[in-house]
């Protein structure tokens, strides 16, 4: 695509044009991002702070419990409880404490509480507090006190290995697979031989049933759920199989792809230039050699186009996976999957996160590695002037 | 396992039509009829898998599905149109129109007008092919992972407590208190259409953007030679250029808004006043055991919707042909 810079200056200044699309962009962006990042953050740390404070360090105010009355020790008349509430080496620091549960930071590191009774608490940074008092602790749980950590930030596979363990997100990867690929190719097959009839063939009622193919363009896909899985529940009983199975969806999507593709495909393949289809009309080739030889080989921008669309749209597909297909471990896409999860662990970000991801990746993946594709294949899909 | 089915179907139909089509005559007199004959069959053999499938997946299911919107919920017995009368009268389905209007009237349009913004912009500064790359990257995102994304962004943590969702962080750090926002009846359907407009405007911007490099540099700058300001320009010299791919644009956005389901299954299911059609008619299929004469009756709903531009699209179709 060439850019002319001189076109339509809608905006006078140049700054502002900057300006403006970097905040659209941004704003366009920063939902994606939030995720992403979300998705590698430790869980702790995800529920607390906004993505956006990943970098830093992330405060939360909590509570333990000290020893209880069997932990203690008597030295010089005084009983002693100390330990740690940090585990050792832990890159958490304390950085306030308290007594109360509404406010965990009335003492700073280096403070000390003193307590009605004589007893005192003091907390380190690391977490380690010696509580001291004049008469022996009795009950036998350790009083409660608050604090204030901050913990570093800290980033981890451990969601993805969660999520890929497990929640069976890896089985679900793989039955998306599975239902993509061939729900990819086969339709183009199908739609290549209908695109050349329709472009380079005669046949009594061809403008008809292409105006058909056209009109069939914007039926929307509800109108063919309930016969389609009457059909198919018939066809199951018939013969005894589920009526949920691979061949079913996949023979759905392609019968749900095919008027965009042909569509598609006899934009093109008309408009390849006539003279060399008909000389090799004239030596003798067959419209099966034509189609193969030639016609396909070069329609392969067009062939690669469609191949874009349809196989992010199945991939991206739920409706057509929650109707068609099981919820089984072994039949359930990535898309269905995501939607269970988020009805079950719908506050559980790390999991969500993660999911979402690994359900993206490869469409995003395909989108910039074929984007010019995609972008020819959206023009000429809707722009024939 | 799939891919060898694939193949095994691709070795097939080209078998069968190889054979049908490399079957030589063996006496002058017949060569022409075989020829003739060949000629006749063969377009069917390449179209035939093609019209097949679209019979079974699409033509069939229409009238069947006008025919079922007037039969019970097994689909079994005729009830007249005592489903329509249900929908017409039942608050929930009313709702799912209303809002479904809703979504008409917003999602096309911001998309549109974002689209064709942003297309603008991107033309006129040197990093445009990387805004307009990530401007459209939404569109790979499914409608279910797109959900994901953006009720993390409007996730709520209950009062006074520090947000992790993106528009409650915000709004706190304006002064504001946080809210939850998918639960705010009305309101909610246009947090449901961001994700929408957030997915389409790319597709906006990529059409109207070929669009705009297509409207031809002499009339502009006769417009700019006879004194119109660039605004008067955009307005009254581009726009009108372009209008039919507008309204292309417009048209095909709408039809995905009649159709939007994922989305609103995955935020809400409907809940907090937000059902639309096609989440109502899923909803119908399965629910209490599925009934099949409202769901139908709704999806005939989205199609009489659809109906105007189908024919539209076929007028359009005819003229360029002619063409």
């Amino acid at each position: 695509m060439d850019r002319k810079h001189t076109i339509h200056p809608f905006f006078s200044g140049r700054l502002f044009t900057h300006l403006f699309l970097l905040v659209i962009v941004v704003v366009w962006t920063a939902p994606t991002v939030g995720l992403f990042i979300s998705s590698f953050r430790d869980k702790d740390q995800l529920v607390v702070s906004g993505w956006w404070s990943a970098f830093s360090s992330s405060e939360k105010k909590t509570a333990g419990r000290i020893g209880g009355a069997g932990e203690q020790i008597e030295i010089n008349g005084k009983f002693i409880i100390c330990g740690s509430f940090l585990k050792k080496g832990s890159s958490k620091k304390i950085i306030a404490f308290g007594a109360r549960s509404n406010e965990p930071d009335a003492y700073q590191i280096g403070e000390t509480i003193r307590h009605k009774n004589g007893a005192t608490f003091r907390l380190d940074a690391d977490g380690s507090y010696c509580w001291e008092s004049p008469k022996p602790a009795e009950r036998k749980r350790g009083q409660r006190y608050f604090y204030v950590v901050t913990s570093p930030p800290v980033f981890t596979f451990d969601n993805y290995r969660e999520v890929l363990g497990s929640q069976n997100l890896g089985q679900s990867f793989v039955n998306t697979l599975t239902v993509t690929i061939p729900a990819t190719i086969i339709p183009i097959m199908i739609a290549a031989f209908a695109a050349y009839a329709f472009s380079w063939m005669r046949f009594p009622g061809r403008n008809f049933l292409f105006i058909v193919v056209v009109g069939l363009l914007v039926v929307p896909l509800q109108m063919s759920l309930i016969p389609v899985l009457r059909l198919y529940n018939r066809i199951g009983s018939l013969f005894a199989v589920e009526a949920k199975s691979y061949l079913g969806i996949w023979m759905a999507h392609t019968g749900f792809g095919l008027p965009l593709a042909i569509y598609l495909l006899r934009n093109y393949m008309s408009s390849l230039p006539r003279d060399i289809i008909e000389s090799a009309r004239i030596d003798g080739a067959s419209h099966f050699q034509i189609f193969t030889r030639m016609v396909v080989p070069l329609s392969v921008p067009a062939l690669a186009s469609f191949a874009i669309f349809q196989f992010l749209w199945v991939w991206n597909d739920l409706l057509i996976a929650l109707v068609f297909l099981g919820k089984a471990d072994n039949q359930i896409v990535l898309t269905s999957k995501l939607r269970e999860l988020l009805g079950s662990y719908g506050a559980n970000w790390e999991i969500l996160t993660a999911s979402a991801f690994v359900a993206i990746v490869v469409p995003l993946m395909v989108f910039f590695a074929l984007q010019r594709f995609f972008v020819r294949g959206l023009l000429s899909g809707s722009l024939k002037e | 396992m799939g891919v060898g089915l694939c193949a095994f179907y691709f070795w097939g139909t080209n078998w069968l039509l190889n054979r049908l089509l490399s079957d030589k005559p063996d006496a002058d007199g017949i060569i022409i009829r075989k020829q003739h004959l060949r000629s006749n069959i063969s377009p069917w053999l390449f179209t035939g898998p093609a019209l097949l499938l679209l019979g079974t997946y699409l033509v069939y299911p229409v009238f069947e599905t006008i025919k079922l919107s007037f039969m019970d919920r097994t689909g079994d017995t005729f009830i007249g149109l005592a489903n329509y009368r249900w929908a017409f009268t039942n608050p929930e389905f009313l709702q799912a129109v209303t809002n479904n209007v809703l979504w008409l009237v917003v999602v096309p349009s911001l998309s549109c007008v974002m689209g064709l913004l942003i297309a603008t912009l991107a033309d006129r500064v040197w990093w445009g092919t990387i805004a307009r790359s990530l401007i459209f990257m939404p569109m790979a995102i499914s409608f279910v992972g797109a959900s994901v994304i953006w009720k993390f962004v409007y996730d709520y943590n209950g009062p006074d407590v520090s947000q992790i969702g993106l528009l409650n962080a915000i709004v706190v750090a304006f002064g504001g208190k946080p809210q939850a926002w998918i639960t705010i009846p009305f309101w909610n359907n246009f947090f449901l259409m961001i994700i929408l407009i957030w997915i389409q405007t790319g597709f906006a911007m990529v059409i109207l953007g070929a669009a705009l490099r297509g409207v031809p540099d002499e009339i502009l700058e006769a417009a700019r030679i006879d004194g119109a300001n660039e605004v008067q320009l955009f307005f009254h010299i581009v726009v009108p250029q372009i209008r039919t791919t507008i309204l292309v644009v417009w048209t095909t956005i709408t039809i995905i808004v009649l159709k939007i389901f994922d989305i609103v299954l995955a935020m809400t299911n409907g809940q907090w006043d937000t059902e639309v059609l096609a989440n109502l008619m899923f909803d119908w299929m399965f629910r209490g055991g599925g009934d099949f004469g409202r769901g139908s009756t709704i999806a005939l709903v989205i199609m009489l919707a659809v109906f105007p531009v189908l024919i539209w699209n076929i007028r359009r179709f005819k003229q360029q042909e002619r063409l």
